[in-house]
């Protein structure tokens, strides 16, 4: 009896659950983001989903950017992939000469009669995204860029003036030897230092990563990070390294936990870094703008932004379609926009959403919170300031982080190092463009 | 006289090997195969176009100094793997077989270790060697040494072996501790009783009964560390520093699923496919010449 009581029930439960799911449609949505901002993004799709009865926004965490864009490949080629998937920018020229895998945003926002109006967008976010005729490729995310994190306590029990001019990497070279004299085992640690240190660092001193624009012209681009500029400021961190001053941590963002922990007295990290230091930091910090080399090249210019952007794959219904546009246009709406910044730290890309916060008042209380903003806008950018448009950039940026790690550990010098690095970046770059002739 | 059984037919000794014949074809052959086919191109990551570049892929390999340095690291981690795993296995094996009491207890704790996933292993010792909160780490930094295997290339080297070899030893603890406890007792006796002390008796009885083991294990060592052990470099080093941790399976991981260029992956699977070949061929031509059966 009860064993037939059981099996009714399996019955109908079986029988019932794909009628309620029936009325509305699936869209799959693949993302690379684990705890608190794993946690923003479930939010802000469980708001969707309640907010309308037609679609249904099925959100999974897919690994790292990497492993998400792998996932999604791997997908593809099985003919599983997701509506929407998470792709670093890094991966930017990957999917953009990957035509007939994506559908490109403007034609998917223009056929769903969803609202959006690319010139809402700020230019250096947008731009990243757009095809050389300006149109939307995919939607801009999470964009951050870099600043510098200051640990005030930490200052205060070196001796040093947490209020100290850190704006050149002069002065901040002065304020190292300080803190390092005044007792500090870990005055400055990286995160992502291929980003901060040679392609923001190019941007912001003006000075070309790469040739073509940064790639931005052609495919048939090769690296110029060994310039005289960027060998100087590596030179200077090599010894910083050699002299216990900066302390290398790993390729990611391993330094967060050191800084988090309050061991470290300077951070140069992503905005975004300001969710998980806001939560656990113990002590008193700061946010400044990213330092420059006085007299170097034409700084400082802009810097460029990291993070994600939302790509719409190929292959499913126009039904879907339409509830992928629906989806798209709600997270660009300058509400959730305006949230997701204050959350996160993330930039606000939409000029809307920038203004709603600083009317809120989130700025006054939360000083140091714009400086990433003002930092990427407030100059016109140049063909070196733009960003960078890479084949084959992840692996690239893996060749930057072994010569990198060689300089660190005072195997090479800046400029030998950086010589290795365009040499063997050349050679993935020539492969990209036979690929995609 | 050797005596041999002889099938009348073909029927029945095909349908006895059939199954093995198409496991190997649908496992085996036809995925190297397609990678050598795909070895002759460089595909897209979508797989949506490719373009013909012959021996291309493997030409831009061979003439990388930085692949062929790849060579070497793969020798340093496979020997030093298979010793690390292989000699405790052995050392805990004869120590187990001489137990009286509790031998049971002490068995199973040593298999343990081998039902840990590669990549869980290398999550467990990258904590203990964590340069910042690491167990171990803290404990040589309390002796005056400084351990930073983000920056140090051999202390790299060194973490990836132990994590890698770890859970080997169980298996190969396995295989000596059933061989040891086939070696005829009356042999060892008859040493015992004419003077032999135990390490003569082990290096002279014991080893040589063991060989047909030992060479099994080495065999299949040898593959684990070249195939298996991805997991475990990806999760502790991922290759690095510089290129001191980059073994050639990991390069054929790394290229082909992180860096999506699929070419250079098939190109370097057919490489090693070779390798791996010539390998078992030298094991089995001039070291089986040495192990009694």
């Amino acid at each position: 009896m009860k064993k037939s009581l059981f099996g009714a029930i399996l019955a109908s439960g079986t029988a019932l659950s794909p009628l309620s799911a029936y009325a509305e449609t699936e869209v799959q949505f693949w993302h690379a983001f684990t705890g608190r901002l794993g946690e923003l993004v479930a939010a802000q799709v469980e708001d969707f989903n309640a907010s309308q009865d037609d679609y249904v926004v099925v959100q999974s965490h897919k690994g790292n950017y990497s492993e998400t864009l792998n996932a999604g490949i791997a997908a593809f080629r099985a003919g599983e992939q997701p509506h929407i998937l998470m792709v670093f920018e890094v991966g930017t020229a990957t999917m953009m000469s990957a035509t007939g895998a994506t559908k490109p945003v403007f034609e998917v926002m223009a056929e769903s009669g969803a609202t959006f109006d690319p010139d809402a967008y700020i230019g250096s976010v947008k731009g990243y995204y757009t095809s050389t005729d300006g149109e939307m490729l995919s939607l801009p995310f999470n964009s951050s860029t870099p600043v510098l994190w200051v640990n005030r306590d930490a200052f205060e029990a070196a001796g040093v003036d947490p209020d100290t001019d850190l704006s050149t990497w002069q002065k901040v070279g002065e304020t190292l030897d300080a803190l390092k004299a005044g007792g500090e085992d870990c005055p400055l640690v990286t995160a992502w230092q291929s980003w901060i240190h040679l392609e923001n660092f190019s941007a912001y001193h003006d000075v070309p990563f790469a040739s073509k624009d940064n790639g931005f012209a052609g495919t048939d681009t090769e690296l110029m990070l060994n310039g005289e500029a960027q060998v100087a400021h590596l030179t200077a961190m090599g010894q910083w390294a050699q002299d216990g001053k900066f302390i290398y941590t790993g390729r990611r963002n391993e330094g967060g936990a050191n800084f988090r922990s309050g061991e470290c007295a300077l951070f140069t990290e992503s905005s975004a870094g300001y969710a998980g230091i806001k939560a656990e930091a113990q002590f008193d910090f700061d946010v400044r703008p990213l330092p420059y080399w006085e007299g170097v090249g034409n700084s400082p210019q802009n810097t460029i932004i990291g993070g994600a952007s939302l790509w719409v794959l190929e292959g499913h219904e126009a039904e879907e379609y339409k509830g992928v546009g629906e989806f798209l246009a709600y997270l660009s709406s300058s509400d959730v926009q305006a949230q997701w910044h204050q959350d996160t730290g993330y930039l606000p890309i939409t000029s809307e959403a920038g203004d709603a916060t600083r009317a809120a008042g989130f700025y006054d209380e939360n000083p140091g919170t714009d400086i990433a903003v003002i930092q990427m806008t407030a100059k016109e950018p140049t063909a070196n300031s733009k960003g960078l448009r890479l084949g084959s950039f992840d692996q690239i940026r893996g060749i930057i982080d072994e010569e990198l790690e060689a300089i660190w550990a005072g195997d090479k010098s800046a400029q030998e190092a950086m010589d290795s690095a365009k040499e063997r970046g050349d050679a993935l770059l020539r492969r990209f463009e036979s690929a995609n002739k | 006289m050797e005596k041999r059984v002889t099938f009348r037919g073909w029927m029945l000794p095909l349908l006895l090997i059939a199954p093995q014949v198409v496991i190997s074809a649908v496992f085996f052959f036809y995925p190297a195969g397609q990678a050598i086919w795909q070895s002759l191109f460089i595909p897209d990551p979508f797989g949506l176009s490719s373009q013909y570049v012959g021996l291309g892929n493997f030409d831009y390999l061979l003439s990388d100094p930085f692949y062929r340095a790849s060579f070497l690291t793969t020798a340093v981690f496979s020997i030093l793997v298979t010793l690390c795993s292989m000699v405790p296995a052995l050392f805990l094996a004869v120590i187990a077989d001489r137990l009286i009491k509790g031998s049971g207890v002490y068995r199973t704790l040593l298999i343990w270790p081998y039902a840990v996933a590669p990549a869980v292993a290398g999550v467990l010792w990258l904590f203990m060697f964590n340069t910042r909160v690491g167990v171990i780490s803290w404990y040589l930094g309390t002796l005056g040494y400084d351990w930073n295997h983000v920056l140090n290339g051999s202390e790299a080297m060194g973490l990836v072996v132990v994590a890698s070899a770890w859970g080997r030893i169980s298996y190969n603890f396995l295989f000596f501790f059933a061989a040891l406890q086939a070696v005829p007792r009356s042999v060892i006796e008859a040493a015992a009783i004419d003077g032999a002390r135990f390490w003569r008796r082990f290096w002279t009885i014991v080893l040589p009964l063991l060989s047909p083991t030992t060479f099994f294990l080495l065999v299949v060592n040898v593959v684990y560390a070249f195939f298996e052990t991805f997991g475990v470099i990806h999760t502790i080093t991922a290759g690095g520093p510089q290129q001191s941790t980059t073994i050639l399976v990991y390069k054929v991981f790394s290229d082909g699923f992180v860096g999506q260029d699929l070419g250079s992956s098939s190109a370097q699977s057919v490489i090693l496919l070779f390798v791996v070949g010539l390998l078992t061929v030298i094991q089995f031509k001039f070291i089986e010449k040495r192990v009694h059966y």
